[in-house]
Formats: C-alpha cells, structure tokens, sequence
C-alpha cells in the first residue's frame, strides 16, 4: 500500500497500529501467550494483588487475570472485528448500490433498512438469540444480522454526497464501467467516513457481546471476556475498586487504538489533509485582475 | 455528427402530497456537425445544463434520441473517446486524492499504449494547455481556479475525443482568465478539430467562440442563428438577450 511507502502515518497512527496488530496477534497466540490456565481456580490466591507470578493479580476465584485478559481477546476484539467485517461488508455492498445507482434500488434497500432498524437493536438480537440458541456465534450472528442496515445507511448517505460530483460525471461521461468508477473515484473519498463509523462501533459492540453474556446469553461462565471480567469486578466495586482496571483499561485502550487508527488512516489517505510534502507557491491567479475596458 | 432528436426530459417533485412532474425539455432537436462550434446560450434555469447531461449520456431523455454517428449515446461504447466534458466547477472536476497525472491519465486508460506513452502525453498535453510538467504531482487543492480548469480541459482533449461539452466551462473563471481559456480552446480546436458545444448564459463569450448559436428558453429552442448574422436574430427573446449584454 502507498501510504507505508510514503510514510505519512503520524506517530500517533503508527502506535496505534502498533497496538492493534499486538492485540490481535495476542489473542490469535493465546495459549503461547498466557502464562497460566485462565480457568484454573485457586483459592487461596483469592484476589491477591499482582505478584511476579500473576502480573496483574488474581480475581474472585483466584484465577491469573494477565491470562484472562490474552485469552479474553478471542471474544472481545477478534470476534468483534470480524462481526464488524461482514457488517461493514454487506452495508458497504448495499450502501454503494443505493448512494450511486439511485432510484428503485434505493428505495427498496432504504425501506428494507428502515424495517431491520425501526426493532431496537437488543431486542432484535434477543429474538435472533431465541431462534438460534445461546452462544457467541449465534451472538455475532445476530449482530451482523441487525448491525449490516446501520452501515448501509449510513455509506449510502457518504456515496450520496459525492456521486454528485463533476469528476463522477467525467468518468460516467467519457464511458467508463460503473464498478471501475465505484473502485477508483467512490471508495477511496468515502473510506474515510466508513473507518470513522467502524471504529467507533467496535467500543459499542464489545460492551453489547459483555451485556449479553452477563444476561447468560452470549459467553459461559467460566470463559473469560473482558465485559464479563467487568462485570464479576462490579460485584466488588466498592472493597475492591482495582479490579475494574485490567478489564476496564483493555477496553480503553483498544477502543482508542482503533480510533487513532482510523483518525490517522484519514489524514494518511486524504492529500488535502497530509502535511507532508512540498508546499508549492502558487501562482496568483486569481488577485490580481487587471481588465483593460 | 451528432443528432438531437425530438428530446423531452422531465424531473418528479415531490411535493407534501402528490408528486407532480415538471417538464424541463419540451421537443428539443438540432444537430452538431464534426468539428464545429455550437453555442448553446439560454439563462438559468433554462434547461440548458440538463441537455448537457443528456447529450454527455449521464441521464437518458423521456422522449426522442441523441445519436452520435447514427447510435445512441447512452450506451457506454458508443461514447467511449468519442465525447468529453468540461464543468463548470472546476474545484469538483478533479477527484481530490488524484495528481494532475493520474487525472489526466483517466481518460487514456485503456487505449493499449504504454504507461511510457501516456506519460509522454500527459507532458505533451500539459504544455498544450500553457502549464509546465512540474504540475504532474501537484493535487487539485494546490491549482488556482485557472490552473484546474486548465488541467480539466487536458483531461478532456486527453483521448482526441471528437465533441466536448463544455458546461459553462468558463463561467466561473475571472475575466482575464476566461479570455485565456477561450483562447486555448480555439487553439486546441485547430490542434484537434473536435467539435464543441458551448453551453453559456455569457453571449459575448459564445459570439467569441461559436460557429452557430442556438437561443434557449424554457426548455425550448427559439432560435438558430449563424454566428457573423447574430445582428438579424428574429425572435423578441434573442433580442432582449442581445440588448442586455453590456456592450463595451
């Protein structure tokens, strides 16, 4: 890809980048990773603070927290990016077709929209987890199910906006194919807008995956997730607060990654934006006019 | 030559409880031979830019057909390097994450020359157009109002299209601009010997540049007049149109 090459990634970007390519690595090499069983009780170690054998302490049932936070990833982030893929994928399929075709296949994807968001998006997932069974695939199937009419919505809006424009007119006028003008004048000004709205959806879904299984719906009891890992914190919020952090702070931080990411994924792609480069003098055309009568 | 015939177009609104249609072209037909300049002059609201859009095959009419060389023009192949355009805004005429190069390359693609060969051209067109090579990186967010159209107009001589459309290409441009610009496309008329048609509410501008005009009103044609016998226009709309311009 051109912008490594360019290397206009900020600092911010590449940490960010950085962060998440761990997380997911972590998650994919768990069982290397975590240095103890995550499910393994130990009692005596009950809430014991961190120590060099558990860095980050033990929970209610003295389980190692470091290794339910690694193995906490597959639930929380990878199964949440993935969920967010195919939503991403079929909004961005239908929302294309709408925003730049227009007319009949427009409105029969909008109204078919407006009937999958017009049910509250939990209850929808609650019906869809009835009908399939309790469980995580289940849960992201459900949420891709409900999630896909948002996105759609919300990239038809971005194409609309820019399907008006004269160099979309030039390419149509000229004779070029729809899915080559799609692919080199649609995409690449509308990606801005699909990786802000993408990530900022991934916070949002990591917190529902954890309200479903605390509602016993989504990941079983003794697995580790990092909203269920919250929630067992809860409990105990007050005696001890400092359980919340690791749990909470995971969250944070690859909720903020996937932000910076797509903060600085923007100005990396946008050269009105990108800094870098020569600043040209330009010529004053416009200042001065001298019209002779 | 390319053929209007008979061409209706009429847009729905949708008003709070019935939707109406209104009409914008009533029974529009003429014709533009090879290499010749038509004006196509009319106010605001006339009609004239969505006939632009029909003749450049972005929308189909309601009635009647457009043919260039006897097929009709909405069909992709028949327009490919065969019509061109130039807009009138020039600051959404070039797509915002391409240098001038890969914009003016657009149009070349897929002609079967090398990359060497469009690269030759894209200097070549570049001079043509009264800009040095050095533009080829720049991005449109760095070019003044001249300079991209400049560049627009590159890009739409790029494939030696046999017509372009030029949407109030110059409208927006400042005076001393819009004489270069005029300027430049009679020069690249006499390099290509492509035909325009030169859509403008600006008669000066028209009488400059065009070989015959045509006085558009409402959606309909008024009147088609040669150029050098613009002083005998009939009709009392041309009239009026001629006697509002300012003369200097």
């Amino acid at each position: 890809m051109k912008i490594w090459k360019k290397g206009s990634m900020d600092k911010t970007g590449s940490l960010s980048l950085l962060v998440v390519i761990g997380v997911i690595m972590a998650g994919l090499f768990a069982p290397l990773l975590a240095p103890h069983d995550p499910l393994a009780v130990q009692m005596s170690l009950r809430y014991a603070g961190p120590s060099w054998e558990y860095l980050l302490g033990n929970d209610q049932l003295g389980r190692c927290i470091l290794s339910r936070l690694i193995y906490g990833i597959r639930p929380s982030v990878l199964a949440v990016l993935v969920v967010l893929l195919f939503s991403v994928l079929i909004g961005a399929v239908l929302g294309f077709a709408a925003g730049y075709f227009r007319g009949r296949i427009d409105t029969w994807i909008m109204r078919i929209c407006d009937v999958v968001l017009s049910f509250p998006g939990y209850v929808m997932t609650l019906a869809i987890v009835g009908i399939l069974g309790v469980g995580l695939e289940n849960i992201l199937i459900a949420f891709v199910l409900t999630k896909w009419a948002w996105f759609a919505r919300v990239i038809r809006t971005s194409v609309l906006q820019y399907t008006e424009q004269d160099y979309i007119r030039f390419a149509r006028a000229t004779g070029m194919r729809h899915g080559q003008i799609i692919r080199r004048h649609v995409i690449p000004v509308t990606f801005a807008d699909i990786a802000v709205v993408a990530s900022s959806s991934i916070g949002a879904m990591i917190l529902q995956i954890s309200g479903f299984s605390f509602l016993g719906l989504g990941i079983q009891a003794p697995q580790a997730e990092w909203g269920m890992m919250l929630n067992e914190a809860r409990e105990v919020m007050f005696t001890r607060p400092e359980m919340m952090l690791p749990p909470g702070m995971a969250i944070v931080i690859v909720v903020s990654a996937f932000h910076f990411l797509a903060d600085s994924l923007q100005v990396a792609l946008d050269p009105r934006l990108r800094q870098s480069g020569v600043q040209h003098d330009r010529q004053p055309e416009h200042k001065e006019v001298p019209v002779r009568l | 030559m390319l053929h209007i015939q008979n061409v209706e177009k009429s847009y729905r609104k949708s008003g709070l409880l019935a939707k109406r249609s209104e009409k914008v072209l009533h029974g529009v037909s003429f014709s533009c031979h090879d290499g010749e300049c038509l004006g196509i002059i009319g106010e605001s609201g006339s009609g004239k830019s969505t006939l632009g859009r029909l003749i450049l095959g972005i929308e189909k009419p309601d009635h009647g057909a457009i043919l260039l060389n006897g097929q009709p023009i909405a069909q992709r192949q028949v327009r490919r390097g065969q019509i061109s355009a130039v807009f009138q805004d020039y600051t959404s005429s070039i797509n915002p994450f391409f240098t001038v190069e890969q914009a003016i390359r657009e149009p070349l693609d897929g002609d079967g020359r090398s990359r060497a060969d469009h690269g030759r051209r894209v200097d070549e067109l570049l001079e043509q157009v009264g800009l040095s090579p050095a533009y080829r990186t720049r991005y449109p967010h760095e070019l003044s109002g001249g300079e991209a159209q400049r560049v627009c107009i590159a890009r739409a001589v790029a494939n030696r299209p046999r017509y372009i459309v030029l949407d109030e290409a110059i409208s927006s441009l400042d005076v001393r601009v819009q004489v270069q610009v005029l300027h430049l496309l009679q020069e690249l008329q006499s390099v290509y010997g492509m035909g325009y048609i030169f859509i403008t509410h600006d008669i000066q501008a028209a009488a400059y540049m065009c070989d015959r005009m045509i006085i558009f009103r409402k959606g309909q044609i008024v009147e088609t007049i040669d150029t050098d016998r613009l002083r005998e226009v009939q009709s009392d709309y041309a009239r009026t149109l001629l006697g509002a311009t300012i003369i200097i």
